[in-house]
């Protein structure tokens, strides 16, 4: 009797750590993940849980006729919101009881090793897209929407290369601002730009860490300090990498 | 020969519009939301960034930036609650136009340029206006009970 309530327990809390780590590697909130594991737990039936989620690892411990306490490290972020919805939705059933603890394990895994919605190539495209809205939206010239379109999709594609060769994210966005600023200060000696500076300004938005900022900031909010202190600074260096990489490119210029 | 869009009587909200709308999408594909979502993705952002360009024309940058914030805060829990969607998909695309990318960049480039005099003040507007955004984007805190409130249908995720 005993060891079966271990195992459920055991089980359990594997799911709920599992779908803690895909959350918070792919870009959620702490305070979701924190409630989305004790939620889980909860319609197994253990009431007492407690979760402690920072960026880089997550504590899990249930209290009750059995304990237990487990860490699971994460050790890489990204962003790919179509994980955390998924792993939303796979909470939800367990709430309405539609999942035991073992296929709710197996569909996370699944739902961890399925491919990103969209090609990095999709990306790129959408971030030449986003480049020269951005162009327009900041008052520039439609016939700069081109140079910075160029300048936006080839910077976000130097980005995911970069990154593959080198697992430091903060150089990649050092390199990738390098070849915006590069090649819009081209585009402009070459005639075919005109404002270098709304044509920068644009293209470099795509790098912008958006997601970060805006997850650093809900975080300070909800009163986890710590997660969101550690995202805020991870904010601030790309930030800092990114002007860095153009104020470098400017000052040749 | 050079259109500049913002100026031609003909467009400016049209363009705004639709220029908004597609970097706001486009930022979705760029945070892999689910593809259902991109088109609400693209509104978000469209509604948050017009209300800005009207207000900006009267009052002062930063508390437009924080009433379009606030606006796209609602939105998003809207959809949210709408469509079963954690709410940071919707939030983080929509607010991605109101990111002050325009004022940085002249604060960075003073500053490269030795102006440090001319940095300050527009490295202060930088961060107010990121204040301003991190502000609208915790009332909705706020706006989530008002919501339960007025009976918006809503799973609490």
């Amino acid at each position: 009797m005993e060891t079966d309530e271990m195992q459920r327990l055991e089980r359990v809390t594997e799911v709920c750590l599992l779908a803690g780590k895909i959350m918070m590697q792919n870009g959620g909130e702490t305070y979701r993940v924190e409630d989305t594991m004790t939620r889980i737990a909860a319609a197994y039936g253990m009431r007492d849980s407690h979760s402690f989620v920072t960026p880089t690892g997550i504590l899990f411990a249930v209290d009750g006729a059995a304990s237990a306490t487990r860490l699971i490290r994460i050790s890489e972020r990204s962003t790919d919101l179509n994980k955390v919805t998924l792993v939303n939705d796979i909470s939800r059933r367990i709430g309405r009881g539609e999942l035991t603890p073992e296929e709710a394990r197996r569909l996370l895994q699944r739902i961890e090793g399925i491919p990103a919605a969209y090609r990095p190539s999709l990306q790129a495209a959408a971030a030449a897209l986003a480049s020269g809205c951005f162009l327009l939206m900041f008052q520039g010239r439609l016939a700069d929407f081109i140079p910075a379109m160029l300048a936006g999709g080839l910077g976000f594609a130097a980005l995911v290369l970069f990154h593959r060769l080198v697992a430091v994210k903060l150089f990649a966005e050092f390199v990738a601002s390098v070849v915006v600023g590069t090649l819009a200060v081209l585009f402009v000696q070459a005639g075919f730009g005109h404002e270098l500076d709304r044509i920068i300004i644009g293209s470099v938005m795509p790098l912008v860490p958006g997601l970060l900022l805006t997850n650093a900031v809900r975080d300070l909010i909800a009163g986890h300090l710590v997660s969101g202190l550690s995202k805020g600074a991870e904010a601030f260096l790309t930030a800092f990498a990114i002007g860095t990489g153009i104020a470098f490119v400017l000052s040749v210029y | 020969m050079s259109i500049i869009a913002y100026i031609d009587p003909a467009l400016p909200w049209a363009g705004q519009a639709a220029a908004s709308f597609i970097a706001s999408a486009s930022f979705g594909v760029l945070f892999q939301v689910p593809k259902r979502t991109l088109v609400r993705c693209g509104l978000s952002g469209m509604l948050g960034w017009l209300l800005y360009v009207l207000l900006a024309e009267r009052i002062d940058a930063v508390p437009a930036t924080l009433a379009a914030a606030l606006l796209v805060t609602v939105i998003a829990q809207l959809f949210a609650r709408l469509y079963r969607t954690p709410v940071i998909v919707f939030s983080v695309a929509g607010i991605i136009p109101l990111v002050p990318g325009g004022v940085a960049y002249d604060a960075m480039r003073s500053v490269v340029e030795n102006r440090y005099d001319e940095s300050l003040p527009l490295a202060a507007k930088a961060f107010m206006l990121s204040g301003a955004i991190a502000i609208g984007l915790v009332l909705s805190e706020v706006v989530n009970p008002l919501l339960s409130r007025l009976g918006v249908r809503h799973r609490r995720r």
